[in-house]
């Protein structure tokens, strides 16, 4: 049975084609009904779900370090913004303070998950555009930072390497020198990239132009990230509602004013050198100190503590068998994401797990946003215009 | 949940009594965070007030969401979280509606953005929303029986 029966055609003129689910230009299972009056485009209608995983539902019956493994698999492009969102939501549930070498290598692994998104949006809408040897630099590139997240947590994608709290472990001693040499090699793979695409007459013509969002219609469809800046809308949570010490960073905010497929793309371009400094600099003024609060009964006690004190035992036993208990309550954290801003609403009755967490997804809001800015096109312009706007489905449908 | 006297003095909270008095039913502002619980059948009005007010200027609608108090009674939360793009600050509205028959009215008209995400509440709480062109299921199939995110909805599924 479809999940969304087709709509039925304005007149005997037009013909309506599925896009999807299966189609490798909607970056995982995303199903657009389109409806064509020739090659152009007079209705798109997004049909989503197909990933639903019931993550939300699942958080209700865990305890709250538990739900870390499952934030992971929402956004699997930027797995440690989710990770921050979430551990910051329940931080402030908390009402905890974490100490400044947490928070600073939470914000070195957040941009460097930044580089890992948009080296993968840019790769895919190179491909979807026909420029298939960007897509395979962006993805040599992005494997250099999923090295690093393995050297960090173990695991390329599925990191849950923040806890609450901090961080799970101190980052191995060779893991800077690593995060220095991608910094050095980065700025001249990005001078490849643009030698490739910002000039090519190609690109140019299918990227100038083409879904073109106003600023207006980006804030009423709650449009936020890379694609409202490139709508003229200077808005960044990192600056506008600063976490996790990003206030003490130096970096601009890229703005573009065309709203086209070649704004988001140049945004991007420019964020990631942004990403860049903010890396830098987390390098060179990393605090010393511990990577986890002070904290017993939320934080799990050192390993070799464990082995001499009775009472870090007792707590290991106790926070992995039941957890702790948040105050009655509720919080809204929202992050810049990858992608927009990501949110995590928090509501606690007071017990070991949440009672409701809802991901507030930038993904979906881009997928609806399709809907707007798809109609008045061509067919071929759909797959650009679709790559562009950046979503997960595994974000989307969660 | 009352209105707290800390509380009293708040320029938002002022704003929307004198709008409508007696329209904030009750406040909180727990880890610094503003949320003010309004009456359901007033939620539109409400948000539009927000947003065209000229002080207040809450553009920007990021997220509809819902919350099951079951057993308790009226059992669900619709939370909404509103931002003004230009002052950095943030807002949570939430309205209290009867599990018996919930509805409330859509913001589909206020903001374009409301579509899906009403859809989603709609699909998995089974809340509702007047005044919605188009409300179907959004993430379980059409054909589903039930609506997951309720608290008498087994996590693992009827079986």
């Amino acid at each position: 049975m479809p999940r969304t029966a087709m709509p039925p055609p304005a007149s005997g003129e037009t013909m309506t084609l599925n896009l999807g689910p299966q189609h490798p230009s909607t970056h995982g299972v995303l199903r657009l009904i389109l409806e064509l009056d020739g090659e152009t485009i007079i209705r798109a209608v997004p049909d989503i779900g197909y990933l639903h995983t019931g993550i939300e539902k699942n958080a209700e019956k865990l305890l709250y370090a538990q739900v870390i493994p499952l934030t992971d698999r929402i956004d699997y492009l930027a797995p440690l913004s989710n990770n921050l969102v979430y551990c910051l939501a329940v931080e402030k549930l908390l009402d905890l303070e974490i100490p400044p070498r947490a928070q600073w290598l939470r914000v070195l692994l957040t941009e460097l998950t930044r580089l890992n998104n948009h080296l993968v949006w840019l790769g895919t809408t190179a491909l979807e555009i026909g420029a298939m040897s960007v897509f395979l630099y962006c993805f040599r590139e992005r494997e250099e930072i999923l090295n690093l997240f393995e050297q960090v947590s173990g695991q390329r994608m599925m990191t849950s390497y923040f806890r609450i709290g901090g961080l799970a472990v101190e980052p191995p001693h060779d893991f800077y020198g690593c995060v220095d040499r991608l910094l050095r090699m980065l700025p001249g793979r990005f001078e490849e990239y643009e030698d490739l695409l910002s000039e090519n007459r190609i690109w140019l013509a299918r990227t100038r132009g083409v879904g073109v969002l106003t600023a207006e219609d980006a804030i009423a469809y709650g449009i936020s990230g890379p694609n409202l800046r490139a709508s003229g809308l200077q808005s960044d949570l990192r600056k506008d509602e600063p976490y996790s010490s990003y206030d003490q960073f130096d970096f601009d905010i890229p703005v573009r004013s065309e709203g086209d497929v070649y704004a988001r793309y140049a945004v991007r371009m420019e964020e990631m050198r942004q990403s860049l400094r903010i890396i830098r600099q987390a390098l060179e003024g990393l605090p010393q100190g511990p990577v986890q609060a002070e904290a017993p009964g939320i934080v799990l006690p050192d390993r070799e503590k464990m082995k001499s004190e009775m009472e870090a035992l007792i707590y290991h036993f106790k926070i992995v068998t039941d957890g702790f208990a948040p105050p009655p309550g509720e919080v809204y954290v929202p992050i810049e994401s990858p992608k927009g801003e990501l949110g995590c609403y928090l509501v606690s009755d007071g017990g070991p797990r949440p009672w409701r967490m809802r991901w507030r997804p930038p993904s979906l809001l881009n997928v609806q946003l399709l809907g707007k800015l798809l109609p008045g096109h061509l067919l071929a312009d759909a797959i650009a215009i679709t790559a562009s706007v950046d979503f997960v489905l595994g974000e989307v449908d969660r | 949940m009352t209105i707290p006297s800390e509380l009293a003095q708040n320029p938002i909270l002022r704003k929307l009594q004198l709008f409508t008095p007696g329209v904030v039913r009750a406040a909180s502002n727990f880890r610094q965070q503003l949320a003010l619980v309004v009456p359901a059948e007033l939620i539109r009005s409400v948000c539009e007030f927000l947003r065209d007010d000229s002080d207040l200027q809450f553009n920007f609608l990021v997220d509809i969401t819902a919350v099951d108090r079951y057993p308790d009674e009226p059992r669900f939360e619709v939370v909404y979280h509103l931002r003004a793009l230009e002052r950095h600050q943030r807002l949570r509205l939430k309205a209290l509606v009867s599990g018996q028959n919930p509805r409330i009215e859509s913001l589909y008209g206020l903001w374009p953005a409301a579509d899906m995400l009403e859809r989603e509440v709609f699909d998995l709480f089974g809340i509702h929303f007047t005044g919605h062109p188009n409300l179907h299921r959004l993430l379980m199939p059409a054909d589903w029986e039930g609506h997951p995110l309720r608290k008498d909805y087994p996590v693992e599924g009827h079986r």
